[in-house]
């Protein structure tokens, strides 16, 4: 039994996704550090633990177990953001069973949260991280409410703990709304103002009500504790109307989408609020977004508005950092692109002690890029979560090397990377 | 000539004029805009046919391309000194549904799938564009100069496509790429059996799929002997000669079995791209190109043998089950053998406006697996790949002398997420100018939209 015993253990270290080395040294990198220090030439990282502890020029190696490499000056970041996605709750879109970010019920659910369905085990979480990623957004969409419900920033580490920060609450305004209120986009304020006044004042049991006592309560947390309501919305004149109704219930807005986010800049600025978008908008999609335009990220980052990369969805979430890419090459500063994917969504969610830096005493979430990280032809090199160094595989990559050698003698059900 | 065989003769000419064999109804009524000769000197320029020439020049007169490298030009003629830029060819989209799912998206906008029948030969993609969609701007913007639009695939058969240049014109007939042939949209897989599924109609599975297509070949060689029937019966000069009613959806299906309509299969995964070309045998046809194939990479071999395309993209994946294998490499691998044709296709209304990012995503990923892919070979996967998929290689698709001067002057190499068409050329025009709003097209819908938005 024993030997049994040690046998999966053995194997289980053979194939475990992660490279065991008590520490690890990166030599000579360019480090973004996304914090006071800004980018430090030809700098040594050191982790241990988990987490970073020493950053500086020729450090020394303070003990013997130490995976050590020279990074020869490419790019050294934090991991980036893979924006709202589904990744863990879902597996193929249009496999209704293996996916968990939305309920059918129709209902107003704003309790509703996905997290208790994320499967760490998921093929999507090695395909993503893999290329950079070290935490996302899990999104929820409640079907016919204009509540989606909440979700959680998870760090992509594959493990059963995975989640950080406080839980996040969702909330759809504007066309897509639309139908999910009676058909009227006045319809939804009145509703969502209804939904925050029973929060305050529960309906007698007499009167008709939107929400269950639980879904009140939640709403009475996020009105309360400060945490992060993200308004799914485009239009500009929509965008103004979440900012007085969050002032009015004491929520705190994040702009998700926000096409015409750069119309009403000045005022995002001095209430404060951050804007998730998708950089490559520039069609008007619908009659939201008529203003959508490829300098919206720029726009919006001159006139000092949080911004944070979102939109590439939750199978090629990868797509983020070309998005950030196409951002910087219509105006964005190349360093704010960056951090769009790194330190913005990081402190938008109050999570900037665990991702999104390179700091002292950190968790240690760092990528090692082969070039320009925000360019298409760069790719990630060594990946680093919570401070072990991820093995460059994924489902993909077995597929890839299955089919590469050309002409096997047997089937390629044999050829098992 | 006896009367009788003259009026035989003339019969057939009336048929031919007439009916089915009418050579291009809806015909185009594109002409190129007014262009000047226009020499572009010291470019990096890569021709599309696999050569890449640094520090060269090329000669736009008359609309074509008078030469490529170097050449004499005439005095005094527009020069434009393209030190440190690119040349290519204009980019081609063998897969956009620009006009048929035009922004907005709104439901009086969604005319590609006509779902009503599973077999639908006789829709034809270019009696649903609008031309005024803004999708036809933003593609500009990013090198597009011709594209086909297709039907969706909710449709075993989902109906003709057409090619088009890139212009804005009121009428789609004057975007319509002179003398390109037609092309059929076909669809495997899931979407089809789904659509019917549901309503509890053949085609459910994908054993419902084939023998719905295989029924339809069937009516379709028939057609093809009726009418042959027919017209030996008008050259024998029988009287009692009748001709068949014309049949839109055979009309269709059997321009493809005569090799006159090229197929664009819908398509992801490998084993059912295998059982359509066994198909294709079975009836005496070809299937052109198959699109989407997410397992294209694993019948690579397959696909080069067959002559087949590849159109693809750089790494969408896991949105279906059929799509759930997709790699980051398959186009680099599909490119792979001797005599492939490895095509990027979008598919998007994004997608479409950086084609050059998506080829330089998969050129990347070939070059990590050790192909040796420059990027005068990644670029014929958006250029004259796109071309021979849509049978229009001999006029455009790659810069030689001759062709239609359709090209892009680029700030840089065009394979870098910061590189933009500077400069887009179209029968030799000048179509779009970065640089002149003059030269920045806007269709009639955004014209006039948010007034006194200080943009």
């Amino acid at each position: 039994m024993n030997r049994f015993k040690t046998l999966i253990v053995a194997t289980l270290a053979i194939f475990s996704l992660t490279v065991q080395a008590d520490a690890i040294m990166i030599r000579g990198a360019t480090v973004h550090t996304m914090g006071e220090d800004g980018t430090l030439e030809n700098t040594d990282v050191f982790i241990s633990g988990g987490k970073i502890q020493k950053i500086g020029r020729n450090l020394p190696v303070p003990q013997d177990d130490v995976y050590v490499f020279n990074a020869e000056g490419k790019p050294l970041t934090p991991g980036f953001f893979a924006g709202i996605t589904g990744l863990g709750i879902t597996e193929v879109s249009a496999v209704e069973e293996s996916v968990d970010g939305s309920l059918a019920l129709k209902e107003m659910r704003p309790e509703f949260n996905v997290t208790p369905a994320y499967n760490p085990h998921s093929s999507l979480i090695p395909v993503t991280r893999i290329e950079g990623f070290s935490f996302t957004l899990l999104g929820a969409d409640t079907k016919g409410s204009i509540f989606g419900g909440q979700g959680r920033i998870v760090t992509l580490n594959g493990s059963y703990e995975s989640f950080i920060g406080a839980s996040v609450l969702f909330i759809n305004v504007g066309r897509d709304a639309s139908s999910l209120s009676g058909k009227s986009r006045a319809g939804q304020w009145m509703l969502l103002n209804q939904a925050m006044q029973e929060a305050d004042n529960p309906p007698a049991s007499n009167e008709a009500s939107l929400l269950t006592r639980s879904g009140r309560n939640t709403l009475l947390t996020y009105a309360e504790n400060g945490t992060k309501t993200v308004f799914s919305v485009d239009r500009a004149s929509d965008i103004l109307e979440v900012l007085r109704f969050a002032q009015t219930y004491g929520l705190k807005p994040v702009i998700s989408g926000g096409a015409e986010a750069w119309m009403v800049a000045e005022q995002l600025a001095v209430a404060n609020v951050p804007v998730l978008l998708n950089p490559l908008a520039n069609l008007p999609g619908n009659f939201d977004k008529l203003g959508a335009r490829l300098d919206n990220a720029a726009i919006l980052d001159a006139a000092g508005v949080s911004i944070a990369i979102s939109g590439a969805g939750t199978h090629n979430a990868r797509k983020q950092r070309q998005m950030a890419g196409n951002a910087v090459s219509y105006g964005l500063p190349h360093e704010a692109g960056i951090a769009a994917l790194t330190s913005n969504p990081a402190r938008i969610f109050g999570i900037d002690n665990e991702q999104g830096m390179i700091k002292l005493n950190m968790p240690a979430n760092v990528v090692l890029w082969s070039g320009d990280p925000l360019e298409v032809t760069s790719v990630a090199e060594k990946v680093i979560i919570n401070g072990e160094l991820i093995a460059m595989e994924s489902r993909q990559t077995k597929l890839r090397d299955r089919y590469l050698p050309e002409n096997p003698d047997m089937p390629r059900a044999y050829i098992k990377p | 000539m006896h009367l009788k065989s003259l009026l035989a003769l003339l019969s057939i000419l009336v048929v031919v004029a007439n009916s089915r064999l009418q050579a291009e109804p809806y015909p185009s009524t594109y002409s190129p805009l007014a262009s000047n000769p226009t020499l572009i000197t010291h470019a990096t320029i890569l021709t599309g046919t696999g050569e890449r020439l640094d520090d060269a020049s090329l000669l736009i007169a008359d609309g074509k391309i008078a030469f490529v490298g170097e050449g004499e030009a005439p005095q005094g003629i527009t020069t434009i000194d393209a030190n440190g830029r690119w040349v290519t060819p204009g980019l081609i989209d063998v897969h956009s549904h620009l006009g048929v799912y035009a922004s907005p998206n709104v439901k009086a906008h969604s005319d590609g799938n006509e779902m009503t029948d599973p077999t639908t030969p006789n829709v034809w993609a270019e009696h649903s564009i609008w031309p005024q969609d803004p999708g036809f701007s933003r593609a500009l913007a990013g090198g597009v100069t011709s594209m086909q639009i297709l039907p969706g695939s909710g449709n075993l058969i989902g109906g003709r496509g057409v090619t088009l240049k890139n212009v804005y014109s009121n009428t789609y007939q004057g975007m319509k790429f002179p003398g390109a042939p037609h092309g059929v949209k076909m669809a495997c897989g899931e979407n089809p059996k789904r659509v019917y599924g549901e309503r509890k109609q053949l085609p459910s599975t994908r054993m419902g799929n084939m023998a719905a297509y295989r029924a339809q070949w069937i009516l379709a060689q028939r057609y093809i002997d009726d009418w042959a029937a027919y017209e030996k019966k008008v050259s024998d000069g029988k009287d009692d000669a009748e001709a068949p009613s014309r049949d839109l959806k055979l009309e269709t299906l059997a321009a493809v079995l005569n090799g006159e309509i090229l197929v664009h299969m819908h398509c992801y995964r490998a084993d059912e791209m295998m059982t359509i070309l066994d198909m294709a045998d079975e009836f005496g046809y070809k299937v052109g190109t198959f699109h989407h194939g997410v397992e294209a990479y694993k019948i690579a071999d397959k696909l080069a043998e067959n002559n087949v395309c590849g159109a693809l993209w750089a790494d969408w994946w896991g949105f279906k089950m059929e799509a759930y294998d997709g790699i980051q490499e398959n186009i680099a691998i599909v490119d792979r053998p001797q005599g492939s044709c490895a095509i990027v296709h979008s598919d998007s209304s994004e997608g479409i406006q950086r084609l050059n990012q998506e080829a330089a995503k998969a050129m990347t990923r070939g070059k990590l697996a050790g192909m040796d892919i420059p990027p005068e070979r990644a670029i014929r996967w958006i250029t004259s790949n796109a071309a021979k998929s849509l049978g229009i290689n001999d006029q455009t698709g790659s810069l030689e002398a001759g062709k239609m001067a359709d090209l892009v002057i680029w700030n840089g190499n065009p394979f870098s997420v910061y590189a933009k068409a500077e400069q887009v050329f179209i029968d030799g025009a000048l179509v779009y100018d970065r640089d002149n709003p003059d030269l920045q097209p806007v269709s009639d819908f955004e014209l006039g939209q948010l007034l006194g938005v200080a943009k």
